[in-house]
């Protein structure tokens, strides 16, 4: 094969989604495999090693995110259907559920509060933009509700993602670490924390726990998507 | 399989009609959640094998995260002028959410179980 051929080979893959979402799921692969090999290790973050190797090709390969986009947009789009899934491990653990129902809802409204809030401030005391203090705003919930958030109030929605998935990283390799200085064993409660604070890269990492540890991050994963949705609209209302 | 992946896209579906009909401040697949969920607690049971395919959509969440992480590329030049402020927002933010919300969801937790044992004759 001349350069020449295997130039045009490349000009006709970027015509169509095949090679972006090939590459997609081979970084995220061998992330995967790196991260088995340090027995699933906080710090060795599948999406942050996948995250990582693909900026590096598209760099080197001079793709703009777009085009990559335009191919890895169809395993960003069942981010959706994933999150309508989430009813599934909901109703399967529904008695541990109802059982701390009350308890659940107070936590909620609280750690929600306190996890725009503090964002918010702390990035305005240290003096940033207001389009990141925006975007900044629901950092804290997956990555569909945040976009949809912050377009609503004025934020970069892409922005908006990017912060979302580096608290989610961020939080499922330090949540552990901290819950167990701060004594906290239930695994209720553990999952709980994970899921509200750090979204469906929290609810990953808090399934590796157990079943019961993951599902109580999905649903203050939900409950906190549906409180902040709700929250930070009104919050910027407010601060005008 | 593809009466699950139905399923599920339809509720998504549903909940997008619905928060653009009702003009709801959430958004769809959270909707979607929800009805899914009630459909479970009506019917007693998860339609036939979407437990399984949930399971397996469920176990590679953290792939669906990557190409919106990607976007990273977009926002070096926002990100090298204000990554102080960012960083620590992030961080402390992320770990002041943590620690509320485990602390408090356990303490609560302890306190329901306590008055449910006090209950009992």
């Amino acid at each position: 094969m001349t350069p020449e051929r295997l130039a045009a080979f490349w000009v006709y893959l970027q015509t169509g989604p095949l090679f972006w979402l090939t590459l997609t799921l081979a970084a995220y692969l061998v992330a995967q495999a790196l991260a088995r090999s340090a027995r699933m290790h906080p710090l060795i973050n599948p999406v942050a090693i996948a995250v990582a190797l693909l900026v590096t090709v598209l760099t080197l390969t001079r793709t703009p995110y777009e085009r990559y986009f335009e191919g890895a947009q169809f395993v960003h789009f069942l981010l959706g259907p994933a999150t309508v899934a989430l009813a599934v491990p909901l109703w399967q653990h529904r008695e541990a559920v109802r059982s701390a129902l009350l308890p659940m809802v107070v936590a909620l409204l609280v750690g929600s509060a306190s996890a725009v809030v503090s964002a918010v401030a702390i990035a305005w005391a240290l003096g940033a933009s207001a389009a990141t203090l925006v975007s900044l705003a629901p950092k804290s919930v997956t990555t569909p509700i945040a976009m949809a958030v912050a377009e609503r109030v004025g934020g970069l929605p892409s922005l908006t993602a990017v912060l979302v998935i580096a608290t989610g990283m961020l939080g499922a390799m330090t949540a552990g670490p901290l819950l167990d200085r701060l004594g906290v064993r239930e695994p209720r409660a553990r999952g709980f924390a994970v899921g509200l604070a750090a979204h469906g890269i929290g609810t990953a990492r808090a399934f590796q726990e157990s079943t019961l540890t993951g599902t109580f991050a999905a649903i203050a994963m939900a409950g906190n998507g549906v409180i902040t949705a709700l929250l930070v609209p009104a919050l910027f209302a407010v601060l005008g | 399989m593809l009466l699950d992946l139905f399923l599920l896209l339809a509720f998504q579906l549903l909940g997008e009609l619905l928060v653009f009909l009702l003009a709801l401040p959430v958004p769809g697949p959270v909707v979607g959640l929800v009805l899914l969920f009630a459909l479970c607690l009506i019917r007693r049971r998860v339609p036939a094998t979407l437990e399984t395919t949930a399971r397996a959509l469920l176990a590679h969440l953290s792939l669906l995260f990557v190409p919106a992480g990607v976007g990273v590329m977009l926002h070096f030049a926002r990100i090298a002028t204000e990554w102080p402020a960012i960083l620590a927002a992030l961080v402390l933010s992320t770990w002041i959410a943590v620690a509320v919300s485990g602390r408090l969801f356990a303490a609560l937790l302890a306190r329901t179980r306590a008055s449910a044992a006090e209950d009992r004759p």
